[in-house]
């Protein structure tokens, strides 16, 4: 509660007003949209008290396109201008398209993205996404009210950057600001809570109309991070319904029916499944073409025409589990979405195989869109004042230094947070068995000019030669800003880490003074950064030469080579020692000089190893090898 | 059917009115706006409306008109400090959730 101070009369402020931001979950077969009112996330209902709008749109040679409910009507009259399962097509190019299953529209090429030829033109993925977007932005501003400041909106944890980057255009397209782009796993976790509940691994089970995905998430400092996902792209709610559909035409001995026919027997047994879920028979009632079936259908009877079904959606969660290298006991809390999975046996078997009850409490086809909502008024300022201070995007580069004195940035400036990046460094001397890190923050390239944040060592790697040994390096700001630094050796496992907040301490001012100084130095900095580099490969190559001599130098090269070969040594560190920033050329061409005079050393230098490996083999045992 | 103060609040309200000079007590208010629905407003009142309701609490006269009593009965209003930050704070049994920012409450 905000603590009050006594105004003048009449002039007591007038408390903000609430900006509006909706989260949208983009789905492939239904999208939808919610907003937190009052507190609690609630989905938004169109006129005719429908949350659910079908992911389709038509298109018409004249007059408006029609969406959702409108649309799906059309769909059996016109299939090739009644796009359904445009989230499939998003971001994608022709040669991508999984060709196997025909597409029933026209499929084109436009700028290497895949395309759609309807009577109303040729239409990108983006537009028919857009087209969904601006209806429920239009049913948002219907139900709320007014202006839509801005929207996040939910993307599959798979989707790549052109997938990505696609649905943002098709925002922008739609009107829309995207305030940020969420996974669907992670939204589902937020709507639950579970961003504020302990730190651990958490599984998300989504299985839809038509896809099934499996993400395991790990929650730590307020951050999701998905872990592993998983899934079928042909396994859903879809399936349960054939299975109901092929049951009646077994049992009614129906043989070859119509597609008219089928749609119905479908349609049939989607009302079946349903009733299901709640009670234990159902009468299977269907008026076809030329006779009328009618059948009961009990849950046990269902179950076992499903079992395999449910069976093949526990795959990818063993799957991922071995992933992530996880027992089930490992997993603190398991989520449902998906309308789906409100079947009775999809919950025993997902409860059975973590050995823990699932939540449920949401309606798992709302959930996505409700973290959603969640998650855009944390973003738009309507809720501050529980202790999050959401920085939204990182107001400099972030890195650590690298050999010659380098800034390697690993998080960019203006990067949205919370955020993790991570890249892998090596070694620069054989043998080296430690490293150390310095964490910095700025735009320059030289180490000199940026801020240093912190210090830390690796300790503990195997000797390796120069080159070999791996070491990711994982960036991670948390939601408060707080940065946190991990080094691992990949191949022994040793790590460290270090926590920084690098907000710290920095004013405004200092920020934009440290972004005008990157800017004016721009292009001195770049010659520095040139020649700094030119002095670490001619460093690197010097050692290696030297190492090189010393093992193979008496055995493999003429005393003339070998002092031809030092004087190339000699020259280049002769330049090294009195380069200035202008002797860069000059540099290079020593450097040039002498890796092209040890290249027949080096080729020796291989030939002999290649002997002695071979040598006192029998030629059965080199066979195997080749 | 009562508002009260707490005693530090009624002696903040006495410092206040002393050191502006004038005014007959504080006026507490309900105003539809905000996140949640409804705002406090707290005003010093140099005059009373007909139909406003009179509370007496530690010496202070307290003002509330009939619409927002309706909101305000059985609030308790103290004076806190949180933090950096000092401040009347609004006890209302009536609230059933506040938005985030604090400013506005739903009953």
């Amino acid at each position: 509660m905000a603590l009050l101070h006594i105004s003048e009369p009449g002039l007591a402020p007038a408390p903000h007003q609430r900006r509006l931001a909706v989260g949208i979950d983009l789905g492939t077969t239904h999208s939808l949209v919610a907003c937190v009112q009052s507190g609690v996330a609630r989905a938004l209902e169109d006129a005719d008290g429908r949350v659910l709008l079908p992911s389709v749109v038509h298109y018409q040679a004249e007059g408006p396109d029609h969406t959702g409910y409108e649309a799906l009507a059309c769909m059996a009259a016109d299939p090739a201008n009644t796009i359904a399962s445009a989230k499939r097509l998003m971001g994608r190019a022709l040669a991508d398209l999984d060709r196997s299953a025909p597409w029933p529209y026209r499929l084109v090429d436009r700028s290497s993205q895949v395309a759609i030829d309807t009577v109303a033109g040729v239409l990108t993925p983006v537009e028919v996404g857009a087209t969904l977007l601006a209806a429920l932005k239009a049913r948002a501003q219907a139900a709320l009210d007014g202006d839509i400041e801005g929207a996040v909106i939910t993307v599959p944890a798979y989707f790549d950057d052109a997938q990505r980057q696609a649905t943002k255009d098709a925002a922008r397209l739609a009107g829309l600001d995207v305030l940020r782009l969420i996974n669907e796993p992670t939204a589902a976790a937020i709507a639950y809570g579970l961003d504020r509940g302990a730190e651990g691994l958490y599984a998300v089970y989504d299985l839809g109309g038509g896809t099934f995905d499996l993400s395991i998430l790990q929650l730590m400092r307020g951050v999701f991070e998905v872990r592993a996902t998983c899934g079928d792209a042909a396994l859903g709610g879809d399936d349960f319904d054939a299975r109901i559909a092929d049951w009646v035409i077994e049992q009614c001995r129906l043989g070859d029916i119509t597609l008219a026919d089928r749609r119905r027997l479908l349609t049939a047994a989607r009302c079946a499944k349903e009733a299901l879920s709640e009670v234990d028979s159902v009468p299977v009632r269907v008026a076809l073409a030329t006779t009328e079936v009618a059948l009961v259908l009990s849950r046990a009877t269902f179950e076992a025409l499903t079992g395999d079904l449910v069976q093949r959606t526990l795959a990818p969660v063993r799957k991922a589990l071995r992933d992530v290298r996880l027992g089930v006991d490992a997993i603190q809390g398991v989520v449902l979405v998906g309308g789906a999975t409100r079947m009775p046996q999809i919950r025993n078997a997902v409860a059975e195989f973590f050995g823990r009850a699932p939540l449920t409490d949401l309606d798992p086809d709302q959930v996505v869109a409700l973290g959603a909502a969640t998650q855009a008024d944390l973003l738009v300022g309507n809720r501050a004042s529980d202790g999050w201070l959401l920085l939204d995007v990182t107001p400099l580069s972030l890195g650590i230094e690298t050999m010659g004195g380098l800034m390697e940035r690993i998080i960019p400036r203006n990067a949205t947070i919370p955020c993790a990046r991570a890249q892998e460094f090596t070694t620069f001397k054989d043998g080296q068995t430690a490293m150390s890190l310095h964490v910095l923050q700025g735009e320059r390239e030289l180490v000199s000019d940026c801020r240093s944040l912190a210090r830390f060592t690796l300790h503990g790697m195997p000797p390796m030669v120069a080159g070999a040994a791996r070491i990711r390096v994982t960036f991670q700001i948390d939601a408060d800003g707080l940065l946190s630094v991990a080094a691992r050796e990949l191949s022994s496992g040793v790590e460290a880490e270090i926590a920084v907040k690098p907000s710290y301490g920095l004013g405004d001012d200092e920020i934009t003074r440290m972004l005008a100084d990157s800017q004016q130095a721009a292009a001195e900095d770049m010659q520095q950064r040139m020649l700094r580099e030119a002095e670490v490969d001619a460093r690197r190559l010097l050692d290696a030469t030297e190492a090189a001599l010393a093992e193979d130098g008496e055995a493999l090269l003429a005393p003339p080579e070998r002092a031809h070969l030092r004087e190339l040594m000699y020259r280049l560190a002769e330049t090294l020692e009195t380069c200035g920033p202008d002797d860069l050329a000059e540099l290079k061409r020593a450097t040039d000089a002498l890796n092209r005079g040890s290249t027949e050393f080096a080729g020796r230098r291989m030939d002999a190893s290649v002997r002695r490996a071979m040598t006192g083999q029998r030629v059965s045992a080199l066979e195997g090898l080749f | 059917m009562t508002v009260t103060l707490t005693e530090r609040a009624a002696q903040r309200v006495q410092n206040f009115l002393a050191k502006r000079g004038k005014g007959i007590g504080l006026k507490l208010a309900v105003k539809t706006s905000g996140c949640s629905g409804l705002a406090y407003a707290l005003e010093f009142a140099d005059q009373a409306a007909d139909d406003d309701l009179h509370f007496d609490s530690h010496g202070v006269t307290l003002l509330v008109d009939p619409k927002s009593h309706a909101y305000l009965d059985g609030t308790v209003l103290d004076f806190v400090r949180e933090g950096l930050n000092e401040g009347f704070k609004f006890d209302n049994p009536n609230a059933k959730g506040a938005c985030g920012c604090g400013e506005s409450f739903a009953v």
